[in-house]
C-alpha cells in the first residue's frame, strides 16, 4: 500500500508495524507528530498500545526501559535538546542493555528553526556506544525502524534513530506493508543483574558494551543502509565524497546525471571505517557531507589530516546551518543558478503571540508593573511566551532550557537581584520546573514565580499538559504558601486585578506563585470548531 | 514533467492545505512528490514556507534550489515577493493580492504591486473578494489554487478529483464549494 507521509509518520507507522507496546514522549518540535500519529492509529486502539504524553523525556527514556525489561518493544521520540534531559538513562540504558527492543528517535533541528541550538545526536549514541541509524529518505526511515528494533534485540541494546528536520517534516510517497508484526510477549532478562548498575555489574558491563563495538562496527560496513559505490572499478579519483542520512539527497540533486565520484551513503553508526578507508585509498580528498555538526569529517579528518579530508570544519561546505541544495552545489565549486536579487520592499515577519493569548495579558501586566522597578528582571522559559522577547513586549531577559526561568530566578534572587521573576508555561513547569521551585522553597528565595496557565502544551500544536488541573496542589505540595499562591483569569477586563497581584506578590520575601488560567485560543477554536462539526 | 512549487503564506493562512490537495491529486497520477515544511514556533503569525516538488521521475532533495522553482503560490504578496531569489527566469507568480498587515511600516499596496511588475509571470488575484462575493469565505484558498492550475502543469481534472477526495469527510456540500472555488480561480486567472 502506497501513502503520502511525512518523514515522521513513516517513522510512526514503522514503529507501529514493528509491533511496538507503547511510545513514550514529550512533545518537541521537529518529533512531535510521530507520537501523535500513533495516538491516531487504529492499531494502537486495537492493541491497547501505550502512547499518552510523558511528563519530560527522562520520564519518557526510564518507562521505555521498564517495558524493556519486560521484554516488549519501546519507541522514545524527542527533538535533540530532549536528549540533553534523558541523557542520563539514555547513556545508563546502554550500561545495563535492553530486553526487549528499545528505539530512541531523535530529531534534530539544524538552522533552529524552532530550537536553541544546533547539537547533534550522533554525539551521544557515540557517547554512549550505540548504534544509530540515519534514513536519507522517507521509505528509509519507515523500512529502518522495524530493522532498529531487530538490531536492538540482537545486540541487546537501545538504538537511537537520528533525524533532521528536513526529514522529519518533509512529505513523500512510502510503501508499506499491510500486517503489523505481532508484539513481543513479556518476557524478563537472561541476566538481571545487568540492570543493577552497582559498581561490580556496572564495570562488567562497560567491558562488555566495549567489547561489543567491534561487532556494531562490522555490522556498519557490512549493512545494507551502508554503500560504497565506485562510478569505475580500480580508477583512482580526485574526489571521493562520504554523505550522511539526507545529505544523500543533496548530492544526487547536484549531480542528476550519476555523481562522478566514489561516494560512500552512511546511514547506519558506528562509522565504517573499513568502507572509509577504501574510499581514502581510492581518492585523493574526501568532501565530507553531513547534516548538523562536523562529526563525521571530524573523526576522519582527525587521521587522515584536512588537506585530505573536507567539509564544515574547513569552510568547503557551510560550518552552521542546514545543508541546502545551494550550499552542497557550492561545495562542489558549480555556480548557483541564481537569477532574481531579494526584493527591496520585503520585511521580516517574525512570529507571534496569537491575537487574544493570556499570555499577551501576563506580559501587558508584567511590563506596567516592572516599570515601577528599575531592576527588575524577567526570566522566561521555552514556550509560546519566548514570544515576550519580541517587541511588542520584551518583557523577558532569558530563555535558555526547559525549567530555567524558576532556577535562574532563584540564583538571581540569591545575589542580590530584586525584583527577580520568573516566567513559565504549565507544561514547562511540570517538565522541569517543579524541582527547581523546590529549591527556591528551601532555601525561601525571593522570587515570584508566574506560571502562565493555557492548560496545553501550546506551541507544538496543543498536546495534553502533565499536570493540567493540579498546578496549585503541586503548588501546595512542594511548599507553597497558600496565601503566596495566587490564581487568576487573565482578560483585558482583570488587567488592574493581575497587576495588583504582581505587586503584592513582588513585595513578598519569599517564594510566591501566580497562576493567571486560560486555555490555549488555539485549542479553544479548535475544540469550538469540532464542537459545531459534531452539531452538524 | 518537473514542476517544483514554493507555496507562501503567514502562519495561520492554511498553506498546507494547498499542499494537501495537490499532494492528493499527484499521489493518483502516480507521480513523485516531496513536499518540505516548516513547523513549531514559525506558525505564530510569521512568514511560512512549503518547498512542493512533484515529478514524473524519482525526486531526491526534499528543497528546492535557488533560481530554480516553476511557480510561487503565495496567499500574501510580500510574501511571494520573500521568496522570488528561488524564482526561475521565466517561472510564474501567483499570489493573492490581499495584505496581511501585521508588522511596522508594512509596504504600501502600489509599492507591492509595483515590485511585482518587476517579474515576466505575475497573477494577482483578489482571493477574499471573489471569496466573499461568492459566498465562500472559506474556500479562498482554492481559488488561489485554481488561479495556479495551469501553471502547475497538471490536468484540472485531477486536483477536482483531489478535492473531492481530501474534502469528502465534510460532505458533498463542502465539496462543491470547493470545486466552484477552483473554478472561480481558473476564471479569474485569464
Amino acid at each position: 500500500m502506497k501513502k503520502l507521509l511525512l518523514g515522521d509518520q513513516a517513522i510512526a507507522l514503522g514503529a507501529l508495524n514493528a509491533g511496538i507496546s507503547g511510545v513514550y514522549a514529550y512533545p518537541g518540535t521537529p518529533s512531535t507528530e510521530i507520537t501523535e500519529f500513533i495516538q491516531g492509529s487504529p492499531i494502537t486502539k486495537e492493541r491497547g498500545i501505550h502512547s499518552r504524553w510523558c511528563t519530560n523525556e527522562k520520564t519518557a527514556m526510564e518507562a521505555a526501559l521498564g517495558a524493556s525489561y519486560v521484554g516488549k518493544r519501546a519507541l522514545v521520540c524527542m527533538k535533540h535538546v530532549g536528549m540533553n534531559v534523558c541523557a542520563d538513562p539514555f547513556v545508563n540504558s546502554a550500561m545495563s542493555g535492553v530486553n526487549g527492543g528499545v528505539v530512541v528517535l531523535v530529531a534534530d533541528d539544524p538552522s533552529m528553526h524552532s530550537s536553541q541550538n544546533e547539537q547533534d545526536s550522533r554525539f551521544y549514541a557515540k557517547f554512549a556506544m550505540v548504534p544509530s541509524l540515519e534514513p536519507s529518505n522517507q521509505q528509509e526511515a519507515y523500512d529502518m525502524m522495524g530493522y532498529a528494533f531487530e538490531l536492538s534485540e540482537q545486540q541487546g541494546l537501545p538504538v537511537m534513530v537520528r533525524v533532521t528536520t528536513r526529514m522529519a517534516h518533509s512529505r513523500a510517497v512510502v510503501e508499506i506493508a499491510d500486517a503489523p508484526r505481532a508484539e513481543n510477549e513479556l518476557s524478563f532478562p537472561k541476566t538481571p543483574g545487568n540492570y543493577v548498575l552497582l559498581p561490580a555489574n556496572a564495570t562488567r558491563r562497560n567491558k562488555e558494551v566495549i567489547a561489543q563495538q567491534v561487532t556494531l562496527e562490522n555490522m556498519a560496513c557490512e549493512s545494507q543502509y551502508n554503500a560504497l559505490i565506485f562510478p569505475e572499478a580500480g580508477k583512482r579519483y580526485e574526489k571521493g565524497v562520504v554523505t550522511c542520512g539526507i545529505a544523500y539527497n543533496y548530492l544526487m540533486e547536484t549531480f542528476p546525471d550519476g555523481v562522478p565520484f566514489p561516494v560512500l551513503k552512511i546511514t547506519q553508526y558506528p562509522i565504517p571505517k573499513k568502507l572509509i578507508k577504501e574510499l581514502a585509498d581510492a581518492c585523493d580528498q574526501i568532501l565530507v557531507l553531513e547534516e548538523g555538526q562536523p562529526i563525521v569529517e571530524e573523526l576522519i579528518g582527525g587521521v587522515l589530516g584536512s588537506d585530505k579530508v573536507k567539509g564544515r570544519l574547513t569552510g568547503d561546505v557551510n560550518r552552521t546551518g542546514e545543508l541546502t541544495p545551494d550550499t552542497v552545489k557550492a561545495a562542489f565549486g558549480l555556480a548557483c543558478e541564481k537569477v532574481y536579487e531579494k526584493s527591496q520592499v520585503v520585511l521580516p515577519r517574525p512570529p507571534a503571540l496569537c491575537q487574544g493569548c493570556s499570555h499577551r495579558d501576563v506580559y501587558t501586566a508584567l511590563n506596567d508593573v516592572i516599570n515601577e522597578y528599575p531592576n527588575a528582571k524577567v526570566f522566561s522559559d521555552i514556550g509560546c511566551y519566548t514570544l515576550g522577547a519580541l517587541p511588542p513586549f520584551r518583557t523577558i531577559s532569558s530563555c535558555i532550557d526547559m525549567g530555567a526561568s524558576i532556577t535562574m530566578a532563584k540564583g538571581a534572587a540569591d545575589s542580590g537581584l530584586f525584583p527577580a521573576i520568573a516566567v513559565i508555561g504549565d507544561s514547562t513547569f511540570t517538565h522541569s520546573g517543579m524541582t527547581g521551585l523546590l529549591d527556591a522553597i528551601n532555601s525561601k528565595a525571593s522570587i515570584t514565580v508566574v506560571i502562565s496557565d493555557n492548560l496545553t502544551t501550546a506551541m507544538t500544536g496543543g498536546q495534553d499538559s502533565a499536570g493540567t488541573g493540579r498546578i496549585e496542589s503541586i503548588c501546595l505540595g512542594l511548599g507553597v504558601e497558600p496565601e503566596h499562591l495566587r490564581v487568576m483569569l487573565p482578560i483585558p477586563k482583570n488587567h488592574d486585578e493581575l497587576c495588583n497581584i504582581i505587586r503584592e506578590e513582588i513585595e513578598y520575601k519569599g517564594v510566591s506563585v501566580i497562576v493567571p488560567r486560560r486555555e490555549c485560543i488555539q485549542v479553544m477554536n479548535r475544540k469550538l470548531k469540532q464542537k459545531r462539526a459534531n452539531k452538524a | 514533467m518537473k514542476t517544483d512549487i514554493i507555496l507562501a503564506g503567514v502562519g495561520g493562512q492554511g498553506i498546507l492545505s494547498i499542499a494537501t490537495i495537490i499532494g492528493e491529486a499527484v499521489m493518483n497520477e502516480g507521480l513523485y512528490i516531496k513536499q518540505a515544511e516548516v513547523h513549531g514556533m514559525s506558525q505564530r503569525g510569521g512568514s511560512v514556507e512549503s518547498s512542493l516538488r512533484i515529478s514524473s521521475d524519482p525526486i531526491y532533495c526534499d528543497l528546492i534550489a535557488e533560481g530554480t522553482a516553476d511557480v510561487i503560490i503565495s496567499l500574501e504578496p510580500m510574501e511571494a515577493l520573500r521568496y522570488t531569489p528561488f524564482l526561475s527566469k521565466e517561472g510564474w507568480i501567483i499570489t493573492s493580492s490581499n495584505l496581511f498587515a501585521n508588522v511596522p511600516n508594512y509596504p504600501e499596496a502600489e509599492a507591492l504591486k509595483a515590485e511585482l511588475a518587476n517579474y515576466p509571470n505575475v497573477i494577482l488575484i483578489d482571493v477574499e473578494g471573489l471569496a466573499a462575493e461568492n459566498n465562500m469565505k472559506k474556500s479562498g484558498n482554492m481559488i488561489l489554487l485554481g488561479a495556479a492550475s495551469k501553471a502547475l502543469g497538471l490536468d484540472y481534472a485531477l486536483l477536482e478529483n483531489a478535492i473531492a477526495t481530501v474534502f469528502a469527510s465534510k460532505g458533498a456540500e463542502v465539496v462543491e464549494m470547493n470545486k466552484k472555488a477552483l473554478a472561480i480561480g481558473v476564471e479569474n486567472a485569464k
